[in-house]
C-alpha cells in the first residue's frame, strides 16, 4: 500500500518530538477524522528555521508526511518553507496512495499553522500566509471529551 | 518471532486439509452437472444433497430448507430485498440495528432508496440490540427484522431467542445474519425462531465464495437470480458442486470439535483481555464482557490511531484488524464503536483480535509485549498524548 520511503519515514521518523520553549507551535487536523498534526518550531532572529520537531497522531501516511514535512523546512527561511506544498512532501515520498492525499495537505497546513502562530507572537506579517483553515483551537473542547 | 501470527479469524480462517481433501474429486473426475439424468451425474446430486444435509443438522432444520448462495453477503442482500418485495402487500417498513454489517445495512439503504422504511435500532454501550426499542419500533405494516446474531466487529452476542418471540408475537419475520456465530455457537433455528438465516463457510476453515441462505419453509420469498430450477428454482445457476462438499465438511468438524474448541478458545481470549487490560494503561475493551464470540477481543488503545498500530503489528508478523477510519478508506470510524457511543478519536484506535483453536498462549505472549512496546511508541508521537499527560500533570 505504502511506498518504501513512507514506510521508512513511517517507521523511522525523523524529528519527531517536542523543542523546549519553541519559537512557535502549530496545530492541525481533528480527533474526528483521526489525523492531528503538531509541529514545533526553532526560528533565529534570521528568520531561519533552526530546528523543528513534530508529534502526530494518525495513521502510517500521516506520520510519514509530518516526517517529510519537517526534512523539508529545517533549516530553511520563512520563506523557502512556506513554498512547502502538499505536493512537494507527496514526491518526497515517492507518493501517496490517493485515500491518503489529505496527510500531505495536512503537513502542508501544520508548516503554515506554526509559521501562523511565530507571526502572531512577534507581531509581523508574513507575506503569503493565510490563516490555517483546520487549526486545532477550534476543535478543543471535543478533545476533552476524549480524556475518560 | 519469524512465524506469522495469524489473529484475524473474523476476516476469514484458513481452510482445513480435510475440507480442501474433500473437495478435490469434484473438482476433478466427479465433475458431473447435478441437474443431468444420468449415473454419473447422480453421484454430483448425492454429494450436493448430502452437503445440504449436514448443514441443516447443524441448524436443526430440513435439507431443503437451506439455500447455497455465493457468501454471506450475497444471502443478506437476498433474505431484505426478496423479503421486502415479496411482502409488500403487508407493507414497506423494515428493522434492523445500527450495527449491523454493511451487506445488511447498505442493502438497507437501497431499499430506502426504493420506497422502503428501514428503522435502525440502537445498541447499548456494550452492544446489544434494545429490545425495549425494537418491540416499540414494529408497526402493523413492518414485514422484517433483521438482526445479526453476533456481531463481527466487537463479538457481541445478540439476544436472539427474545427477538424471536417478538417477532413471533408481531408476526414479523425474523432475520438473522450468523456469519460470524454459525460455527461457532450452538444454533438451533427451531428453538430460536428464526425464520432467516446468513451464514458463510470461510469463517469456519471452509473455502471462500459459498455461504447459505436458510429460509424456513413456509415463509414466501422470491427468486434472486433466475434461470434454472436450481435451488428450487429459487437461486438459478449449476451449483458449485466442490464448494458446497468443503462448506459440508467444514460444518460437520466444525460441530464435532465445537465444544473443545471453544472451551480452547475462551482461555487464550481472556487471557489476552486480562493480560491487555492490567498492563496497557487508558486502554477499553469494547462490546459486552462475557455474552461475546468466544474469539473475539476488541481494545481501544486512547490517544493512538489504529492504522499506525496494525502496520507496525504487521512488521512484528501480527496479522490484525481495527475499526480505524484509515483502513476503510473513508474518514468515519467504524459505524459499531460510534454505535457504542465511544467518541471519534478513541474509535479511531481500536484494534480487533480474532483468535482460533491454533493459536498458542506463547503467541499470545508475543503480540501482548509488541502491542505494549508499539502503543507507547506511538503514544510518545501522539499530541493527543502530549495534551493529556500536560493536563494531568497541571492538575497536580
Amino acid at each position: 500500500m505504502y511506498t518504501q520511503k513512507v514506510m521508512d519515514h513511517f517507521m523511522n521518523p525523523r524529528n519527531m518530538g517536542e523543542i523546549e520553549n519553541p519559537s512557535c507551535v502549530g496545530t492541525v487536523g481533528n480527533a474526528k477524522c483521526g489525523d492531528i498534526m503538531r509541529m514545533y518550531m526553532d526560528i533565529d532572529e534570521n528568520g531561519i528555521i533552526r530546528d523543528v520537531k513534530f508529534k502526530t497522531f494518525g495513521c502510517g501516511a500521516a506520520v510519514a508526511t509530518s516526517s517529510m514535512a519537517t526534512e523539508l523546512v529545517k533549516g530553511k527561511t520563512i520563506e523557502e518553507a512556506l513554498k512547502v506544498t502538499n505536493k512537494a512532501v507527496m514526491e518526497a515520498l515517492d507518493g501517496l496512495p490517493p485515500v491518503k492525499v489529505h496527510c500531505s495537505l495536512l503537513a502542508e497546513e501544520a508548516i503554515h499553522a506554526a509559521l501562523w502562530d511565530y507571526a502572531e507572537k512577534h507581531g509581523i506579517k508574513i507575506e503569503g500566509l493565510k490563516k490555517p483553515k483546520s487549526d486545532i483551537h477550534e476543535d478543543e473542547e471535543e478533545m476533552d471529551k476524549a480524556n475518560y | 518471532m519469524e512465524k506469522k501470527i495469524y489473529l484475524d479469524n473474523a476476516a476469514t480462517t484458513k481452510t482445513r486439509p480435510e475440507v480442501v481433501e474433500a473437495m478435490l474429486p469434484y473438482f476433478g473426475e466427479l465433475y458431473g452437472n447435478p441437474s443431468s439424468v444420468y449415473e454419473f451425474s447422480a453421484l454430483s446430486k448425492k454429494a450436493l444433497d448430502e452437503s445440504r444435509a449436514t448443514i441443516a443438522s447443524a441448524l436443526g432444520c430440513d435439507g431443503s430448507e437451506i439455500y447455497f448462495t455465493s457468501g454471506g453477503t450475497e444471502a443478506d442482500n437476498w433474505a431484505l430485498i426478496a423479503t421486502a418485495e415479496a411482502y409488500e402487500q403487508k407493507g414497506k417498513h423494515i428493522i434492523t440495528s445500527k450495527i449491523e454489517h454493511h451487506a445488511v445495512l447498505h442493502t438497507c439503504e437501497y431499499l430506502e432508496k426504493r420506497g422502503f422504511e428501514v428503522t435502525y435500532i440502537d445498541v447499548d454501550e456494550n452492544g446489544i440490540v434494545k429490545l425495549d426499542q425494537l418491540e416499540k419500533a414494529i408497526r402493523p405494516t413492518t414485514t422484517l427484522i433483521s438482526i445479526m446474531f453476533a456481531n463481527n466487529e466487537i463479538g457481541t452476542i445478540q439476544p436472539i431467542k427474545e427477538i424471536g418471540e417478538i417477532a413471533k408475537k408481531h408476526n414479523v419475520l425474523f432475520h438473522t445474519d450468523a456469519v460470524q456465530a454459525f460455527g461457532q455457537l450452538e444454533i438451533n433455528v427451531k428453538d430460536l425462531g428464526i425464520d432467516m438465516l446468513s451464514a458463510s463457510a470461510h469463517k469456519l476453515n471452509g473455502p471462500k465464495g459459498i455461504g447459505f441462505l436458510y429460509i424456513r419453509k413456509g415463509v414466501k420469498i422470491r427468486s434472486f437470480i433466475h434461470g434454472g430450477a436450481q435451488e428450487r428454482g429459487r437461486r438459478a445457476g449449476t451449483e458449485n458442486v466442490p464448494y458446497a462438499v468443503g462448506f459440508a465438511k467444514a460444518v460437520e468438524i466444525a460441530v464435532k470439535t465445537m465444544k473443545e474448541r471453544t472451551e480452547k478458545e475462551l482461555q487464550l481470549r481472556d487471557y489476552l483481555i486480562k493480560r491487555i487490560l492490567s498492563e496497557i494503561p487508558y486502554t477499553r475493551l469494547n462490546g459486552h464482557r462475557t455474552k461475546r464470540l468466544p474469539n473475539n477481543a476488541n481494545f481501544s488503545f486512547q490517544f493512538i490511531e489504529g492504522e499506525s498500530l496494525l502496520i507496525m503489528l504487521d512488521m512484528k508478523n501480527i496479522c490484525a484488524s481495527s475499526g480505524s477510519a484509515c483502513t476503510s478508506g473513508s474518514l468515519d470510524p467504524s459505524h459499531v464503536l460510534l454505535a457504542i457511543g465511544l467518541p471519534h478519536e478513541i474509535a479511531h484506535g481500536s484494534l480487533r483480535l480474532t483468535l482460533s483453536h491454533e493459536n498458542t498462549f506463547e503467541e499470545l505472549d508475543y503480540t501482548v509485549e509488541v502491542i505494549k512496546e508499539t502503543v507507547e511508541k506511538l503514544r510518545k508521537m501522539s499530541p493527543l498524548y502530549e495534551d493529556f499527560v500536560r493536563s494531568l500533570n497541571a492538575n497536580r
